[in-house]
């Protein structure tokens, strides 16, 4: 960010993020429960520090704590997935387009113009209706979300930099039109890149979750954190805690996940 | 601006088209789809299905037929309740989807335009952080966490409000789902109206309205606010957008019987026709903002109206 | 017409000692500091300087239209009220009526989304409590008044579908509605083409010479204010240098910034010359000014108490003409 002042609560969100992550990761070695064991003797209960559950049990006596651990790295697996793959979709995407300028670049911005203009969800139900509710087109579905934005970012930015010196110089050289995308203009864009990248990370966690949610998404036997809070509505009434505490992590994770994307990109687009 | 409108409206409509014509064939060549001859169904659905769609005739014969329905309004039977068409089920669940997605865009509007204004003219005061910071957390925690812990803290601890159901014409069962489904569109709103009217009060005109004696309250009702709307205007479609998708997850939670609900109970039925019904009333209800935002932005600012 | 200082009347206008400050994130700059001047009913007085002299601030301090980050101390009495500071409903009572200003750009002065009859008509339905349609007659009136053709379907019209010099007429019109006592007309013709600011002064011109009107005419351009102006005030680096009036000032200017500029004015009837005059040096930056006279480091005439004592500014031969110089010319 070359000095430039991140803001305090900024620092503070992505503080809370890394601690999230960090526990999601070292989750299985600090607890005693692990996920599928049903203990009779504890079903439904209340969370308590001492006793055997920290956060309490579901109805089929499953440990909370564990359980919502698993659905945090589920989450943040399906995540880093489907980001990486709307990544390089966008970018491989964006980057054309701005390279091949012309007519190719005016019809690939179309095509995307129509796409942001339709919510996904809809599509992605219909998807799944057709083709059944497999894990691959889960996260080509989810992946689907983040790669409109980031193409159009990285293609604005692919012409500004197609105008500088040192293309014109890899162009005279002989390079070819792939060569210098990926070495010469795509370097040059990573700067913007990331800071979109973990604007479109929430997004695709809540779409996962969502998707989750409605029983569409991450099938039995794992679970996401979409799931957990499913299961947690229903037990509403009866055992609040079920849907608390997934839920409550699902919110801090997508609050600070916002608080540090737009920190992010007040720093670094502000400065333009 | 008539032009203007009819050629947009000639740019969305082979939109539609292809989304459908595109659904249409989807489902047709999917394999484990509705029409692969391994299905096995009830003979009550397949004798509507054949009645409805023509199976034994070509593909492009189907496709026609289904067209030709379309323009009726006709969205074939429904593949999982034999008794009923999905048009029957699109006119059921309409009005009540209809009722709460306009609800809260209503609240979402009517409270975050003064929300934002109030926060740029009192800028950097309390009152604008602590409004800025919620309006951070309303958009981003997702409206099926937001519903169920409503619920839970109006229903189950305060007995206020009913957790879910629905009863014709009852007003209490909206409460609820409509303030889950407004609150990411309010929020949003909310900030963009206070960063647009923070740019309006610099310009020179805002400027001249004060030199000439007016009152804050004229300046700013008259002078500010409509330029400060234009974004706002802008963001309408995918506030649309955004209440049409929270509203699958708040319908499902408050068991409201209207489309939303069904489009989730379709999916997870794997009823086609229902699911495909559903996505081109979507679809067409969200190029019919689009359009319905053009106008808006015409209006709102008269350098475009006049083509300049 | 007599400037009515000459029968002893009070000022119309009068600032005392009136400095303005912005907070800002390098540091506080002073654009006004100490200014003193006065303007008497029916007088015209031309405020002459650089940009960052401080002339627009000083009169943006008056309107009350300073930004939020800005603060001023000092006195400004406007018809022996007190203005500076005043609650906005009380500021607002002589805002636009009868203390009006006209601003520079015509371009970005007026609302875009309304009508040019609406922005003319709220003047007079806020102070003069007419009604909406008395008001538009009204409106149309004082659009002949200054010379816009076609007024009737102007008013329909929107600010864009207006040239920039009929812009800058509704904008006059605007301030003459309800009669004022002054006029401030901040660097009225800068933005616009040479032979659209002729017209723009007649205009300014011919108002005055219907009317008691003051008029305060901001400018960089010493030529165009020697125009119209009984009474000539220079600025530099935020304070009042010299004041004058009119004929004195340019006939015998006695402080060196003043006799600068009026050089760098190009005298169609004097010689060629190889080369424009100019002023040596840049404008003081607004953070680094010391104890002494601003202008002393470009000063040709200037000496060791110049640097380090501030001149005061004060009558030269005891008569009218003033200026703040410890060796005036």
């Amino acid at each position: 960010m070359n000095g430039d002042k991140i803001p305090a609560g900024a620092a503070a969100a992505f503080a809370a993020v890394a601690l999230l992550v960090a526990i999601a990761l070292i989750g299985p070695w600090a607890t005693p429960n692990d996920i599928a064991s049903l203990d009779w003797a504890h079903v439904a209960a209340y969370p308590s520090l001492t006793g055997a559950h920290w956060l309490g049990t579901d109805r089929l006596g499953r440990d909370l704590f564990a359980r919502t651990l698993e659905g945090l790295r589920v989450s943040l697996a399906v995540a880093c997935v489907a980001s990486a793959i709307s990544l390089s979709v966008g970018i491989a995407y964006g980057a054309v387009a701005g390279y091949a300028g012309g007519r190719w670049d005016h019809f690939m911005m179309r095509f995307i113009e129509v796409l942001s203009g339709l919510p996904l969800i809809f599509f992605v139900i219909f998807l799944t209706v057709i083709f059944g509710r497999s894990q691959y087109l889960l996260f080509f579905a989810i992946g689907a979300i983040g790669w409109l934005t980031m193409a159009r970012i990285v293609r604005g930015l692919t012409l500004s930099i197609r105008e500088r010196e040192f293309i014109e110089a890899a162009v005279a050289s002989g390079a070819g039109a792939g060569r210098i995308i990926l070495k010469h203009v795509v370097p040059n864009l990573m700067g913007p890149v990331i800071v979109y990248a973990t604007l479109t990370i929430p997004q695709i966690i809540l779409f996962e979750s969502f998707l989750s949610f409605l029983g569409l998404g991450i099938q039995e036997p794992h679970a996401s954190l979409g799931t957990l809070i499913a299961e947690g509505a229903g037990e509403m009434e009866a055992a609040p805690w079920i849907l608390l505490v997934p839920g409550g992590v699902l919110a801090v994770l997508l609050v600070c996940l916002n608080i540090v994307g737009d920190g992010l990109r007040d720093a670094v687009v502000g400065r333009e | 601006m008539i032009r203007h409108f009819i050629k947009r409206l000639a740019g969305a409509l082979p939109t539609l088209f292809i989304i459908i014509t595109a659904a249409f064939f989807l489902i047709r060549a999917a394999p484990g789809g509705p029409f692969d001859q391994e299905q096995t169904l009830p003979p009550e659905i397949l004798a509507n299905l054949q009645t409805a769609y023509g199976l034994d005739l070509p593909v492009w014969a189907q496709y026609g037929r289904y067209m030709g329905a379309l323009a009726h309004g006709d969205f074939g039977p429904s593949f999982k309740y034999k008794d009923f068409t999905v048009t029957e089920l699109i006119a059921q669940g309409f009005p009540v989807t209809l009722k709460i997605g306009t609800l809260a865009l209503i609240v979402a509007l009517g409270l975050g335009i003064p929300l934002g204004a109030y926060a740029a003219l009192h800028q950097h005061s309390a009152g604008d952080h602590a409004a800025m910071s919620l309006a951070v957390v309303g958009i981003a925690v997702p409206s099926f966490v937001v519903l169920p812990f409503l619920g839970l803290v109006f229903g189950v601890y305060l007995h206020w409000l009913p957790v879910a159901g629905w009863e014709p014409g009852s007003a209490r069962h909206l409460v609820l789902p409509v303030i889950a489904l407004c609150l990411p569109p309010l929020c949003i709103i909310a900030r963009m109206t206070r960063g647009s009217m923070l740019e309006v009060l610099r310009s020179q005109y805002i400027r001249t309205a004060f030199a000439k004696g007016l009152p804050l309250r004229v300046v700013i009702l008259r002078h500010a606010l409509r330029p400060a709307l234009v974004p706002v205007a802008g963001y309408l479609a995918p506030a649309v957008a955004s209440i049409m998708t929270g509203s699958l997850v708040v319908e499902s939670i408050a068991g409201l019987p209207g489309i939303g609900r069904y489009l989730v109970q379709g999916a997870l039925n794997r009823d086609y026709t229902l699911v495909m019904g559903m996505v081109i009333i979507y679809s067409g209800l969200l190029i019919a903002m689009g359009l319905a935002v053009d106008l808006l932005y015409a209006w709102l600012d008269p350098r475009i109206r006049f083509g300049r | 017409m007599t400037p009515a200082s000459a029968g002893g009347a009070p000022p119309a206008l009068a600032i005392d000692d009136l400095s303005v400050s912005f907070r800002g994130r390098h540091g506080t700059i002073n654009a006004v500091r100490q200014a003193t001047l006065n303007v008497f009913p029916a007088e015209c007085v031309g405020i002459v300087g650089e940009s960052g002299s401080g002339k627009t601030q000083t009169f943006m301090a008056v309107m009350g239209l300073l930004s939020a980050a800005a603060s001023a101390v000092g006195s400004v009495r406007f018809e022996g009220r007190e203005i500076l500071g005043a609650p906005v409903s009380e500021l607002n009572r002589v805002r636009g009526s009868k203390l009006t200003m006209v601003f520079q750009d015509p371009m970005s002065s007026l609302t875009p989304h309304l009508k040019v009859g609406v922005q003319l008509a709220e003047v007079l339905v806020k102070h003069s409590r007419m009604s909406w349609r008395e008001a538009e007659n009204a409106a149309l009136r004082v659009l002949e008044r200054v010379r816009v053709p076609e007024a009737r379907r102007r008013l329909r019209q929107y600010p864009h579908e207006l040239s920039g010099g009929m812009r800058q007429r509704v904008m006059i019109g605007m301030s003459l509605l309800c009669e004022p006592s002054l006029l401030i007309a901040d660097e009225p013709t800068t933005a616009l083409d040479v032979t659209v600011q002729a017209q723009i002064m007649d205009i300014l011109r011919a108002m005055r010479a219907e009317s008691h009107m003051a008029i305060v005419l901001i400018s960089h351009d010493l030529g165009l204010v020697a125009g119209l102006a009984d009474r000539i005030v220079v600025m530099y680096a935020g304070r009042v240098v010299e004041s004058a009036g009119a004929a004195d000032l340019l006939g015998r200017a006695v402080h060196p910034y003043t006799a600068a500029l009026l050089k760098c004015v190009p005298d169609l009837r004097a010689p060629r010359l190889e080369r424009m005059p100019s002023l040596a040096g840049q404008p003081p930056s607004a953070w680094s000014l010391g104890t002494g006279c601003a202008f002393a480091p470009r000063c040709p005439s200037a000496r060791e108490r110049c640097n380090s004592e501030r001149p005061v500014l004060r009558d030269v031969d005891g008569t009218a003409h003033q200026a703040a110089c410890h060796y005036p010319l």
